[in-house]
């Protein structure tokens, strides 16, 4: 019997329905691979003991920390030296909570530790065609390797640890095609900032976005978490790629994956794990990667972006004039030359070692600003130790900026590590919310090349000068 | 939880879009172990100065403010991060509903976990919301109608087994404790 042709999303949804929906009820949906960390998770095992009530299945637990930890050098004792008493309380419950109900913890100091959606992949945990979700809203990440994941909140998370289902609604379909490839100095990062300047960040509310095309085909799978991550910003709880042999050479041996014969067994399967010909999405956007230049956001949400030779827009709406006003930037002028004071490369979309060599790349031979402080944060102690191993530490010290421990850092700014007021960075995080990275900070999202280009110039720079 | 079915309130109006929950719960009020007393720090960087100080000017800082169930707010509300201590913080300062012409996907499926209804209407009642800060509106979850001051009916809709749940002050778990069987079968055909 001949099925109907279906997309990637749709496959993954049905093959993880435990019930489908009833009139009265959403679907239950099984979840293969759920991760913590300790900011999103403390209330939910809290009600489990409240309810005297088990994790199902602890072996589909994985831990971390990684929002709230210190990314600062650790002490003589090799220690990390925790100053937020709320903090460590926080750190502490995840401990007590990952012993008394076994799960699995990559704690502070292990050599595992580092931002969830980094070691998720860089473990092997995340697998093609996986359910895989976290209470944390950058979980689209994981949809790189062909899964569907999805951010969650903490009632959830509870959801999970009980019975290893959430109750969803189906989303709706969206193909982002991206044609065409990249030209120099312009990144997977760029890619994903486009898509959200032009759909909004509301455009993918409702919508699973599956990447795809000869742009997206090309990306390292490093480049491909950079652009599933950043889905969320444009309102999709999740984004995906169908994986493909660069999935499966990046996953061949992580500690994680299949190995022998489940390996080829499960390589067979995950080959089927693509869009059908004739398959239908409820909307479709076309992009061409040889127009794109490097971007950069000049506003107060990652929608606000634009290529970093164009000038700030003129404000059509009150939303706009006021994201103007916090940013302390004029209509018409470029952002290109804006002096700014921080540069911070890192986070769960740009901390993984490629971003860190495209980064040393622009650095090697060169120094920081004296006006700039340039902060590299390794997205885990994996990366970290790959990059020492490789000498980028030297080249980033070299040139001036800090190497600091692994963890989410300025990203979020919950640590110590933020901007002081009207402070401007160059980020190579996801969000330029007001006060994200530090109250009345003010932040250009932009790729860890311009992220780089910039800490040398002090000011806005389009990476392209610099590059030989 | 407490069930929900009826309500009224008069409104208070933050006429801005894409409010992220970074806005209405700040990062750095997130290293809690439990979710009480957020109330206290909901929209914080809006509504205090740098001394921590009450700006008279903003909205949940006037008198009207105290003892408003009803927020209406601009399009596209609650997007960003998924953390849940942003409908914990609105729920503690007393709030029982959001009014939008859209709300993002996280913050949605959160608050409504936590006894905060989402409502969602059509642009034309969304800009006469926006334009009288401070109108009575009943909202009624059992008829599923948000009711505005001059008597107009607007139906709105919500997921149906999360309008069973809220009207009975039951949680979600307890239907998905209640799907074991179901649950070990889907395992066991793996």
């Amino acid at each position: 019997m001949s099925q109907k042709p279906r997309t990637l999303f749709e496959k993954i949804w049905d093959s993880h329905l435990v019930k489908p929906p009833t009139a009265d009820t959403p679907a239950v949906l099984y979840i293969d691979l759920h991760l913590i960390h300790e900011v999103t998770s403390p209330q939910a095992f809290t009600w489990l003991r409240e309810r005297n009530l088990k994790v199902r299945r602890p072996e589909r637990t994985v831990a971390t920390m990684d929002h709230s930890i210190p990314t600062t050098p650790r002490g003589a004792d090799g220690k990390f030296k925790i100053i937020d008493s709320q903090a460590a309380a926080q750190i502490k419950q995840l401990e007590t909570n990952c012993a008394d109900f076994g799960i699995e913890l990559h704690a502070l100091g292990s050599e595992g530790q580092g931002i969830v959606h980094v070691i998720g992949p860089e473990l092997g945990l995340t697998q093609p065609g996986m359910t895989v979700v976290c209470g944390d809203s950058h979980t689209s990440t994981h949809g790189a390797f062909g899964g569907l994941a999805f951010g969650i909140g903490t009632s959830e998370v509870s959801h999970v640890l009980a019975t290893q289902c959430l109750l969803q609604s189906k989303a709706k379909t969206f193909a982002i095609t991206v044609n065409g490839s990249l030209r120099p100095g312009v990144t997977a990062k760029d890619i994903i900032l486009a898509v959200i300047a032009r759909i909004g960040i509301g455009g993918g509310t409702g919508y699973v976005l599956e990447y795809r095309g000869p742009a997206i085909e090309a990306l390292s799978m490093e480049e491909r978490m950079t652009v599933c991550n950043m889905s969320i910003e444009a309102g999709a709880r999740a984004g995906l790629i169908a994986p493909d042999q660069k999935t499966f050479d990046y996953l061949a041996h992580r500690p994680r994956a299949p190995q022998g014969a489940a390996w080829d067994k499960a390589v067979a399967a995950w080959k089927e794990l693509k869009t059908d010909e004739g398959a239908t999405f409820d909307r479709e956007e076309i992009f061409d990667a040889s127009t794109l230049e490097p971007m950069i956001t000049y506003g107060t949400n990652p929608g606000m972006g634009m290529a970093v030779t164009d000038s700030v827009p003129q404000p059509t709406n009150a939303t706009l004039t006021k994201a103007l006003q916090y940013m302390g930037l004029t209509a018409g002028k470029p952002l290109a030359g804006q002096p700014i004071d921080v540069v911070f490369i890192g986070s769960c979309t740009n901390s993984r070692i490629s971003d860190l060599r495209a980064a040393a790349s622009i650095m090697k031979g060169r120094k920081v600003a004296s006006t700039v402080r340039a902060m590299i944060v390794p997205g885990s102690m994996r990366v970290k130790k790959e990059a020492e191993a490789e000498g980028l530490d030297k080249i980033f010290l070299a040139a001036g900026a800090e190497w600091r421990e692994p963890g989410c850092s300025m990203c979020i700014a919950m640590n110590g590590d933020q901007l002081s007021p009207g402070q401007y960075a160059v980020s190579t995080s996801n969000r330029n919310f007001e006060g994200r990275q530090g109250a009345g900070g003010r932040t250009f999202l932009a790729s860890p090349l311009t992220a780089a280009a910039s800490a040398i110039t002090g000011k806005v720079t389009d990476v392209r000068q610099l590059l030989g | 939880m407490e069930p929900i079915r009826t309500f009224s309130s008069p409104t208070i109006v933050l006429p801005i879009e894409n409010i992220d929950t970074d806005q209405i719960i700040p990062a750095r009020f997130l290293k809690v172990t439990s979710k009480a007393g957020l109330g206290k720090n909901l929209f914080s960087d809006w509504r205090y100065d740098a001394q921590g100080q009450p700006k008279p000017d903003f909205v949940l800082n006037k008198p009207e403010a105290a003892g408003v169930k009803v927020l209406v707010a601009g399009d596209n509300f609650g997007c960003g991060s998924s953390r849940e201590h942003a409908p914990w913080a609105l729920y503690d300062f007393g709030l029982r509903a959001v009014i939008s012409t859209s709300i993002a996907d996280i913050f949605r499926n959160n608050s409504l976990k936590n006894g905060l209804l989402p409502i969602l209407v059509e642009p034309a009642v969304h800009a006469r919301l926006l334009a009288q800060p401070g109108m009575q509106v009943t909202v009624s979850l059992e008829e599923q109608l948000l009711t505005l001051a001059d008597g107009t009916k607007v139906k709105f809709s919500i997921d149906p087994f999360a309008r069973y749940c809220l009207l009975n002050g039951i949680d979600e778990l307890a239907f998905l404790l209640s799907q074991e069987a179901a649950i070990a079968t889907f395992e066991a055909a793996r």
